[in-house]
């Protein structure tokens, strides 16, 4: 064998090997793809049905150590007055956490405003929660890889890993993170993981008399909730920031932000 | 030659970046299921999650040994309410803790009860009551009971 057939036959064999491991690296299943295919949480909430209890906000806090007192909380519930002038008031008093108990809709800056029921045209209660995006853009920007988008859908926040640089509280289109009071990092709903992950429902839609609130597996066709976002006439928030949020609602309207 | 010192300078403190590195990052820590824009992280931290312990049980926890009261309750549309709405979340109840804190107060009451006339939502269904006129300041389990919530009857004392 000479220098040139040498050569050849090493080129060859090293393309070989390259062409057999960048295949080998498209094609290979992926660990843990098979729970990505059987599983993503989603939620569905039915305004219709919400009464402005609290419930939801109350159970969420106590379940997941938020301080009660404090005005901050992973989920709470708005309340929006359309008056037949066409004026919005929207509230959420203390995130709803003791429910709402008047009809005066908090203006801000302690002002309150009494709304007679002959000038209301349509009032209702939207609960609000993390929307579990299936882009979520909290995720992109955290600089350290301390909040990750798990299999089955949800996004954690690792507490030991964050710096608490606040990028992800900014970067949320829906005002869902905040800082923990206690542990100082970002704090967010993750649909009570430690609990759905063990078969039980999230604080929240347990503690739901009215049954506004629900969850389901996206992946499960039989699965009841599925099948209304399915089936149904279902809408999301902010859909035109492009993060497919996967909290689904029933009979949301445009005041709605 | 000096000019290159510098640059030894930052090759070593590259190199011993490296280095720590090994110790200082988790073994689990990297690009995970969801790929290098949603998926890079600690591994481990799932498992913390998971870990987290369970504080509201449910009404199956409670019925356990306290049947009497769920059957009192279950023939009145109180019975939609979860127990520990208004009982406080059981955590570990019996052992931790023996006695849980009932909330019987009025403003517990009227998160549901205030009426407000609020069209296309449930809340305008609901039987409710002005609070600044119906009895204001008196406490709603003075009269009411609230496990029997259909019946507004009053309560023996």
């Amino acid at each position: 064998m000479n220098r040139r057939d040498f050569l050849k036959l090493s080129l060859r064999g090293f393309g070989a090997i390259a062409l057999a491991k960048g295949l080998d690296e498209i094609f290979r299943p992926v660990a843990g793809h098979a729970s990505l295919k059987s599983l993503r949480w989603v939620f569905l909430i039915d305004t219709y049905k919400c009464i402005g209890c609290g419930f939801c906000v109350k159970a969420c806090k106590l379940e997941n150590e938020i301080p009660f007192e404090a005005n901050v909380s992973r989920t709470w519930v708005e309340r929006y007055v359309v008056t037949k002038e066409g004026k919005v008031f929207a509230d959420t008093p203390q995130e709803a956490r003791n429910g709402f108990i008047s009809g005066r809709v908090d203006l801000g800056m302690g002002r309150y405003k009494d709304i007679p029921k002959e000038t209301i045209d349509k009032a209702f209660f939207v609960p609000k929660l993390c929307n579990q995006c299936e882009k979520p853009p909290c995720v992109q920007v955290c600089p350290v890889g301390a909040t990750y988008q798990t299999a089955d859908g949800v996004v954690l926040v690792d507490r030991k890993w964050c710096i608490g640089c606040g990028y992800c509280i900014m970067a949320c289109p829906y005002g869902m993170r905040f800082f923990h009071p206690v542990y100082h990092v970002a704090e967010k709903c993750n649909f009570c993981y430690h609990r759905i992950t063990q078969g039980m429902k999230p604080a929240c839609v347990l503690a739901c008399p009215m049954g506004a609130r629900k969850i389901g597996n996206m992946k499960d066709l039989v699965d009841p909730v599925t099948k209304i976002i399915r089936t149904q006439r279902v809408e999301i928030h902010k859909g035109e920031y492009g993060t497919k949020p996967q909290v689904y609602y029933l009979g949301l309207s445009e005041e709605v932000r | 030659m000096h000019v290159l010192r510098p640059l030894y300078v930052v090759l070593a403190l590259a190199g011993m970046i490296l280095i720590a590195r090994i110790f200082v990052v988790p073994n689990d820590f990297g690009i995970h299921e969801k790929g290098y824009m949603y998926g890079w992280y600690r591994k481990a931290n799932e498992s913390e999650w998971k870990a987290l312990g369970v504080k509201y049980q449910g009404k199956e926890y409670c019925m356990d040994c306290h049947a009497q009261q769920e059957k009192e309750v279950r023939s009145s549309r109180h019975n939609i309410i979860e127990c520990e709405n208004c009982h406080g979340p059981a955590l570990e109840h019996p052992s931790d803790p023996q006695k849980l804190t009932i909330d019987r107060s009025r403003e517990l009451c009227l998160r549901c009860h205030t009426y407000l006339p609020y069209p296309t939502s449930k809340r305008a269904e609901m039987k409710g009551i002005d609070p600044d006129q119906h009895n204001p300041g008196g406490e709603c389990v003075g009269c009411h009971n609230p496990h029997q919530g259909s019946k507004p009857q009053r309560r023996s004392r």
